[in-house]
């Protein structure tokens, strides 16, 4: 944490409010998310209890699991989750927009633009922590290579249709929430704590009613007594008044309300499975309903509050404007949903349990670029998060207060200005340090020349190096000016990856070598008796 | 100076006392010892712990009841996962153990399963250990002890400690063996649960040092324990070796670093006590009575960390924060000192903690200036 942050956070403590860490939004924001909002039984393994998922803030879809620990229960929320989940996700798949793509012509070897879809649009999953993010990876997982029976009449326990795509969609939004910037899936505690400092630690800040609390304390209340409220209040009954924002629910609850209503449902089902005629099925039947829609209740009474909480949150930062590079990398994602559509529809089969060395080193390098490329871009975009660079020496803002017009020393001069910058800040320059100002959008590079009047004097002298144009003299406004405000940072503002990959078949012995054969498809988990999932 | 044998029981008084009449001493477990170890400055959770007292039920009596609490869910399905792991005499947990750690001895067929049933922790801790000598003498032998009882000395007070199970080798040597319930998954398991249960099995490591000490053979203590978890999405037990040398030696530090409880106890006003029965005023009395270092991570880890945070709070302490924030402020300990320094209306400009944070708000407000002239400039 910057001594920004750390002082907007003191800030936070003394106001009893959140205070802005971000000026800008810095994430997209969908027009129409998918908000999901799932609840897991303890102790398994990614059993889900329930959800409320869906588009429409005012109408969720609620979604239970009545005996968590039933397989074909599970799989018809999981079929019904599919029937939600996938309908939206299809509603993206289709409208795509005309785009480029440079790749290598398998004959000539050579670099050639080709023309490709892109989705003109993307999906947005939502979920409201960062555990839901890890819980959306684990269904993935758990359903992307369960069979169907149209797959494999022969399979045991067999899932319902379109269970094992979902899986592969969830799989695919929960490896695309590793890359740092990306939004195809967003954790609302995660995406309000990067805009707003609270007057507690970032660990309290994983709360999301206590965060809400702090950055919109409803009526009147100080921050600090709103979100301690949030965190502990319970009611008479001994239960927490904002639930927790999930997957994993309050212990309390599991013991005093869901166990008593679980083994209410068990005994009705038992009760209805041993019915002897028409007359008593149909009367234990109401009764296997009504302990069916009391779990049912049970659940959206915990998942409700939560669902207004996300949306609550959405409100708070569609506020705020969006970044001007936040579009740039949701174009990213929109190739990342893009490139999925094309290789669900190839056939190709689900995404492996183990990535190979190619794949991994791939995956691996993009997660860096883009980090370096968010860092990069949060601090263009936003004047904030610039200041925190500013203070930690990796960039400067500063008054122009001479420009001299100097030549390079070739056969044929192009322009090399010096311009001399006043400055506060104090950042770290090297010999003939490269440093970069915004033109346009586009980045301008200059070299550092030296100190006019010594380190302490604040008075920097530039040489600019390029985007002056092809003539002697440079183009209009392409030249800093007497008088001008500027910021050049000491970070690239399109930062390169490092060196490419060798192609898959060039894959050396130390990771495995090239890939061998056709790669067989991986085998369904092995279904148990006590298979939970 | 009184003989020790005097010395340790008017300790053991004076403990009684703290925890106050008619009130049973909790037994400090391993989890709580890791929990300890990690905040080792803590006094108030030395005595506390030192002395027994149940600091779920003193929270309540404070007004800041704890939020621990297991699902029955979770309870029930990690026992019958235990059941099952430990099923048929512990054929499968020896099979693993053989297979994860021991390839190069016999296959386990026949292990002993000694019976540790005693009266008493002290009873358990004599029974395990002589069971342990047997089991290391009777060597080129599997052994399982399942539920052994393990005397720990910690500041001054032993902690008995149980752990899931421990495994005698053929070669003598011994392993600690840790059941849990999240899954293992595609071979990996959630990072932050494995590494407390890495935590939580260097105490049992180092206990088991200290028997393997006084024994004359002086046996192996492993630092690879078995870790064993289901496997995947099903309640098949599968097992990794995880190494645990580095948090038995942090654990082997802190503990060593923990004050003395006996010199807390000397520093604590005549009839502190901390029965629950005690009006809250008197009970809060006799808590601030001993300094503690809050500080977030204790949310997860301590009973108290509620009504320490509120204090913590009322004092406008920094390191409620986060210890980081701490680090980066230098001197100034709290909220109010830290916003005068900023502002320039208190602190030493030669300080570079108070220049830095200076610098800091000036280049805050002119950011949120530019940013939007509609949001006024931080106070």
């Amino acid at each position: 944490m910057s001594l920004i942050a750390t002082l907007a956070r003191l800030e936070a403590v003394s106001t009893g409010r959140a205070q802005p860490a971000a000026t800008v939004r810095h994430r997209h924001l969908s027009e129409r998310p998918l908000v999901f909002v799932p609840l897991i039984t303890a102790g398994e393994a990614g059993a889900p209890l329930g959800a409320l998922v869906g588009t429409d803030r005012d109408a969720p879809r609620l979604l239970a699991v009545p005996q968590p620990r039933d397989r074909d229960l599970r799989f018809a929320f999981l079929a019904e989750l599919a029937d939600v989940v996938l309908p939206y996700l299809d509603g993206f798949a289709d409208a795509v927009e005309a785009a480029e793509r440079s790749e290598t012509d398998p004959e000539t070897g050579k670099r050639v633009k080709v023309e490709v879809e892109l989705c003109a649009d993307a999906p947005q999953l939502i979920v409201p922590s960062r555990a839901g993010i890890d819980l959306v990876r684990l269904l993935g997982r758990s359903t992307r290579f369960r069979r169907t029976a149209e797959q494999d009449p022969e399979a045991p326990f067999p899932a319902p249709p379109r269970v094992p795509l979902l899986g592969r969609w969830l799989t695919h939004f929960g490896e695309r929430a590793r890359v740092p910037g990306s939004s195809l899936l967003l954790a609302m505690s995660d995406v309000l704590a990067r805009h707003w400092a609270t007057g507690q630690s970032s660990l309290e800040d994983q709360h999301l009613g206590a965060l809400l609390a702090w950055i919109d304390p409803p009526g009147g209340r100080s921050g600090a007594q709103a979100a301690r409220e949030a965190e502990l209040a319970r009611d008479a009954d001994g239960q927490l008044v904002c639930p927790p924002a999930g997957p994993a629910t309050d212990p309390a609850f599991d013991n005093k309300l869901l166990a008593p209503a679980i083994e209410r449902y068990d005994r009705a089902r038992t009760a209805f499975a041993a019915a002897e005629d028409g007359l008593e099925a149909d009367d234990r039947l109401g009764a296997l309903t009504a302990a069916e829609r009391e779990i049912r209740a049970l659940v959206e009474s915990r998942t409700r509050p939560t669902w207004d909480a996300v949306w609550r949150g959405l409100d708070l930062l569609a506020e705020l404007p969006e970044g001007v590079r936040v579009e740039e990398r949701w174009t990213r994602d929109r190739w990342s949903f893009t490139g999925h559509r094309d290789r669900v529809l190839a056939g190709e089969p689900p995404q492996p349990r183990r990535d190979d060395a190619v794949t991994a080193a791939n995956k691996l390098a993009t997660r860096e670029r883009e980090q370096a490329r968010l860092e990069a871009q949060e601090a263009l975009d936003d004047p904030l998060v610039m200041a925190a660079r500013r203070l930690s020496g990796e960039a400067f803002a500063g008054e122009v207060v001479d420009v001299v017009m100097a030549y390079s020393e070739s056969r044929r001069p192009s322009p090399r200005p010096l311009v001399t910058v006043r400055t506060d800040d104090r950042p770290h320059l090297g010999e003939r340090a490269r440093a970069y100002r915004s033109l346009g959008g586009k980045p301008q590079t200059a070299e550092f020349v030296g100190y006019e009047a010594g380190p302490e004097g604040g008075l920097l002298v530039l040489r600019v190096l390029d985007k002056m144009g092809r003539g002697k003299e440079p183009e209009e406004g392409s030249v800093p000016e007497k008088g001008d405000r500027l910021c050049f940072t000491l970070f690239e503002h399109e930062p390169r990856g490092g060196a490419k990959l060798p192609d898959p078949e060039e894959t050396p012995w130390t990771h495995g070598g090239p890939p061998g054969e056709e790669a067989v498809p991986e085998p369904a988990d092995p279904v148990t008796e006590e298979d939970v999932l | 100076m009184p003989p020790p044998r005097t010395r340790e029981k008017a300790l053991r008084q004076r403990l009684a006392e703290l925890r106050g009449p008619e009130v049973q001493a909790k037994a400090l477990d391993a989890r709580a010892l890791a929990a300890l170890a990690a905040n080792p400055g803590c006094r108030r959770r030395a005595i506390l712990d030192g002395a027994g007292v149940d600091k779920a039920v003193l929270a309540d009596a404070l007004g800041s009841p704890s939020v621990f609490g297991q699902s029955q869910f979770a309870f029930v399905r990690g026992n019958a996962f235990e059941a099952k792991v430990k099923a048929d005499g512990g054929t499968e947990l020896l099979r693993l153990a053989h297979e994860k750690l021991d390839r190069a001895a016999e296959p386990p067929a026949g292990a002993h399963v000694p019976d540790l049933t005693a009266q008493g922790p002290h009873g358990r801790t004599a029974r395990t250990e002589l069971a342990l000598r047997e089991a290391t003498e009777a060597a080129g032998a599997w052994t399982l002890l399942d539920h052994p009882m393990l005397a720990l000395d910690v500041a001054g007070s032993p902690a008995f400690l149980e752990p899931d199970a421990v495994v005698v080798h053929p070669d003598g040597s011994w392993t600690v063996v840790e059941i849990k319930s999240f899954p293992m998954l595609d071979g990996a398991a959630d990072p932050a649960k494995v590494g407390a249960a890495a935590r939580q099995s260097a105490v049992y490591v180092l206990a088991l040092e200290q028997v393997a000490a006084r024994l004359e053979s002086a046996p192996r203590v492993r630092h690879r324990i078995l870790l064993v978890c289901p496997k995947d999405f099903s309640n098949l037990p599968t097992a990794s070796a995880v190494d645990v040398r580095k948090q038995r030696a942090v654990t082997a530090r802190q503990l060593a670093r923990l004050t003395r409880i006996e010199e807390i106890a000397d520093t604590l006003p005549e009839g502190t006590c901390f029965s629950p029965e005690l009006p809250a005023e008197r009970l809060t009395e006799a808590v601030e009575s001993v300094p503690a270092s809050y500080a977030p991570e204790c949310l997860s880890a301590c009973e108290l960390a509620f009504h320490c945070r509120d204090r913590s709070r009322a004092e406008g302490a920094v390191t409620r924060l986060g210890r980081p924030v701490r680090a980066e402020l230098g001197g100034l300990t709290t909220v109010g000192d830290v916003l005068a320094a900023a502002r320039g209306e208190a602190g030493d400009p030669d300080d570079p903690a108070v220049a830095a944070l200076r610098r800091a708000a000036a280049l805050r407000a002119e950011a949120l200036a530019t940013a939007a002239p509609e949001v006024a400039p931080c106070p």
